[in-house]
């Protein structure tokens, strides 16, 4: 099969010949293409921002058109895909109410923002952006790839319709449960609102097929259509086992698609997480507690779920976990027995796969967007550095820039929130 | 201060005499890091660890002698048991939950040296325990940042479970923890200072005090000296240099305010964080004072924005000493790793030799306790981390800890 798709690749090069000013051929790096087996000594073609070719260095013609790019001793990688992020500055639903679908976070993300920079210089390239857990429901999540661009439009993922792509956040556990109300002061009417609102979700959808005069719209009931019709996957925040049985419950009961986010107790329920086919998006940290329900978080998670066969992807919660150290966290999985080609795939397919841009990214085959990451070795080594970050062709990180290696590395001037660029500042 | 430590080290080796009925130990490693300075790691090294806990002999396997019936563990990679050259852990807990498990800074008052970090310490927190399942043998702990004057800190091994008497601790008061600027930890501080300025001014008042606490009590006579203030009693031992001052600081203008203190008053300065050190090589150099760098991995956020995953290397090349702590942290991960922080470091330009003495030889050297920790050499506790691998690459497993002799964890973590 492996020779069969190279041929077809070969005559898809040679056929190609009109506008080669954007085509470039990487020569020469290990290539972990993720969803094939590891190329030793590559080429990676690509052009107009899409993979053209990718194979072994004596299967795989470099056009004479083509600008070539040694990446001798370099690895490349799919770029890394955080399924769970916090960069921008992004707000969510305030504290009127626990649950607030009609709020979306793109209207609060700073694009511009160092913590993008900072995600670049780390190798990611496709970010699902949301608000916090502090709700039940905090609003509506959104896809960026890591473009450069001034807005949030020019980041954004689209869908089929033009619409900007993203989720929904829900949340339970402690962290949505408060003092007083509107917010539940339990998980017992936790549950409940949120099957109030799903209920009223259901209502609506009805009501809105059947359309009429007296329809009304209301955009929170809207984007919960939208969740109902599998048009936006739930990202559910939950650590704790029964938590966890939770989610998967109100799933059953009203059939939305989600993925479930951090599971810290995901290896004491990973039989009934497999059993109900939902993926899992993971964290990884140096030490666990920090609040009860974080008591028994372990780096096995990734190893017992990949048991199972459950999909699973690893995020950064970023600023949890810094998005530059997010190589480590596939490292930590590995320490506590998932495979390497498993928790590589955490940070790149299986996340993509989650955001519905399975197709689109997160692997280095052909066709798909040139989102990818070079890196100075091993992606599982502490000594490893991320060089470059390009996202569809363009170079979005380059280390050896001094702008981008502040970025990277820190230092004077990295704790700003945005560039400086005015006469007085010097680096 | 030596001859008490000596005395101590005395008195703990007697005292594991008298209880010594367990096997020696023998430690085999494919290869055994000593970090004894100009001392290449061992190939096919072995380390022979006495019934009184002390190592007995370090070497090649063959050319040691093996003591019959002794017990022997079998290695990767061995390194001294690895030193948090300043942690929180034992008293900022797992759960995280105010009045439960967190006692790192009371918050009645800004200055409150008196405050020992043994009365607050809790050695059964599963966070003491996950650190030595991780190698961490030592842990440099107590009153977290964030308060000007948080208390004391005092040294510990990370099997102790409860604090029973001194000799549970190599050392029951080891600094006493300042913080200029802002950190992690303070919260809301009953009448604390609202400036750099005026937290700089009630510190010197302080200190003011004190040296007039001492030429009181030098002055005293017999029988008339004036009773104790626990406060003034501490900085007065401060100012006697019995116990360093650790002096949190991460912008430049804190650090070279807590480099004026040290010139005026004369006390031990060791620099906590630094995060802008960078800045200020030269002048750090030239105080000789060593640093407890800022974890690799800590957040760039408040008075730590513009730290650089870079510093240790640049203390490195400088000729600072500098040791990694753990610090403190709020939320998660609850506690931090050094050898973790070693590791990042080492991406960053430090050699990994250096960035393993920073969490072995140079830390038990800037805690003043390299006489008996920080290295693997005859006559030093047997404390000892067993890794599958090289000990700074995340993947590397834990494979077991030995503390004075004895195996206290053989998980393979």
């Amino acid at each position: 099969m492996n020779r069969l798709f190279l041929h077809g690749l070969t005559l898809l090069v040679t056929a190609a010949t009109a506008d080669c000013a954007d085509l470039r051929a990487f020569v020469g790096a290990k290539l972990l293409p993720i969803a094939s087996p590891t190329i030793e000594d590559g080429v990676l073609l690509i052009r107009d921002g899409r993979i053209e070719g990718i194979g072994a260095r004596e299967d795989l013609e470099v056009p004479a058109a083509a600008e070539v790019i040694d990446v001798s001793g370099k690895v490349i990688m799919p770029g890394l895909i955080c399924t769970h992020s916090h960069i921008g500055e992004v707000s969510g639903g305030d504290s009127s109410g626990p649950i607030q679908p009609e709020v979306r976070a793109l209207d609060s993300i700073d694009v511009r923002h160092s913590s993008f920079e900072k995600a670049r210089a780390g190798g990611l390239t496709l970010v699902n952006i949301m608000p916090g857990s502090g709700h039940l429901l905090s609003g509506q999540t959104i896809y960026l790839k890591l473009r450069d661009g001034n807005r949030v439009e020019d980041l954004a993922v689209r869908c089929p319709d033009g619409g900007m792509a993203g989720g929904i956040k829900m949340a339970n556990g402690t962290n949505s449960i408060r003092d007083k109300g509107p917010f539940p002061g339990t998980r017992g009417k936790a549950v409940a609102l949120v099957r109030e609102q799903f209920l009223k979700a259901q209502a609506y959808q009805s009501k809105k097929e059947k359309g009429g005069e007296d329809f009304e719209r209301n955009l929170a009931l809207e984007a919960m259509v939208e969740v109902l019709d599998g048009r936006r996957v739930v990202h559910h925040h939950t650590h704790r086992h029964d938590d966890i049985l939770t989610v998967l419950r109100l799933k059953d009961e009203f059939g939305f698609k989600v993925v479930l986010h951090h599971v810290s107790e995901a290896w004491k329920v990973a039989d009934e997480i497999a059993e109900s086919g939902v993926a899992c998006s993971l964290i990884l940290l140096d030490s666990p507690g920090g609040k009860p329900e974080a008591r028994d978080i372990a780096w096995k998670n990734g190893a017992e779920l990949e048991r199972r066969g459950v999909p699973t992807a690893i995020h950064t919660d970023d600023p949890i976990n810094d998005s530059r150290w997010f190589l480590r966290s596939a490292a930590l999985a590995v320490r506590a027995g998932m495979s390497r080609e498993a928790a590589l795939a955490a940070l790149t397919l299986e996340g993509a796969r989650m955001l519905d841009l399975g197709d689109e990214t997160g692997s280095l085959e052909v066709g798909k967007a040139a989102d990818f990451a070079i890196l100075s070795g091993d992606p599982l080594s502490i000594y490893t550095r991320v060089l470059e970050t390009w996202v569809e062709g363009n170079q979005v990180f380059d280390l050896a820039d001094p702008e981008d290696q502040l970025w990277a590395e820190g230092g004077l001037g990295a704790g700003e929130a945005r560039a400086a660029t005015g006469c007085c500042f010097s680096r | 201060m030596n001859s008490i430590l000596m005395m101590r080290s005395l008195i703990l080796t007697a005292l594991c005499v008298l209880s010594s009925a367990h096997a020696q130990l023998v430690v085999r490693g494919d290869l055994v890091h000593t970090m004894v300075d100009g001392q290449e790691p061992i190939r096919k090294g072995v380390v022979v660890c006495g019934a009184d806990g002390t190592i007995v002999a370090v070497g090649k396997q063959g050319s040691v002698d093996i003591p019959a019936g002794a017990e022997v563990v079998e290695a990767k990679v061995v390194t001294p048991g690895i030193i948090d050259a300043r942690s929180t852990v034992g008293l900022s807990g797992l759960l995280n939950l105010p009045r439960h498990d967190q006692e790192q800074s009371d918050h009645s008052g800004p200055v409150q040296p008196e405050l020992r970090a043994f009365d607050a310490y809790n050695g059964r927190d599963p966070l003491v325990e996950w650190l030595r399942g991780l190698g961490v043998t030592t842990v440099h702990t107590g009153h977290a940042p964030g308060v000007l004057v948080a208390g004391q800190t005092m040294v510990v091994k990370t099997d102790v479970e409860s604090i029973v008497s001194e000799e549970d601790m190599l050392r029951p008061m080891a600094m006493v923890a300042v913080t200029l600027g802002k950190s992690d930890g303070g919260g809301q501080v009953a009448g604390a200072p609202g400036t750099r300025a005026k937290s700089v001014a009630v510190l010197r008042s302080e200190l003011v005090k004190a040296r007039e606490r001492i030429r009181k009590l030098e002055n005293a006579k017999e029988g008339k000296e004036p009773a104790a203030d626990l406060k003034l009693d501490t900085l007065a031992a401060v100012l006697r240099k019995e116990s360093p001052l650790m002096i949190e600081a991460h912008r430049h203008q804190d650090i070279t305010g807590a480099l004026r203190l040290q010139k005026e008053f004369a006390f031990e300065l060791v620099l906590v964080g630094a995060s802008e050190a960078y800045l200020l090589l030269d002048e750090i150099k030239a105080a000789g004072c060593p640093v407890l760098v800022h974890p690799t991995m800590a957040r760039p956020f408040g008075d730590r924005r513009n730290m650089t995953f870079g510093l240790a290397a640049k203390l490195a090349e400088a000729g600072i000493p500098f040791a990694f702590q753990s610090g403190y942290e709020p939320y998660v991960p609850k506690t931090r790793v050094v050898l973790f922080e070693a590791g990042a470091a080492a991406a960053h330009g430090l050699s990994p030799r250096n960035a393993l003495a920073a969490c072995t030889i140079r830390a038990a050297e800037i805690l003043g306790l390299d006489g008996m920790i920080g290295s693997l050499e005859p006559g030093k506790h047997a404390d000892l981390a067993m890794f599958s691998g090289d000990p700074l690459e995340t993947v590397t497993r834990c494979s077991g800890v030995v503390i004075d002799g004895k195996v206290r964890s053989s998980e393979s973590r």
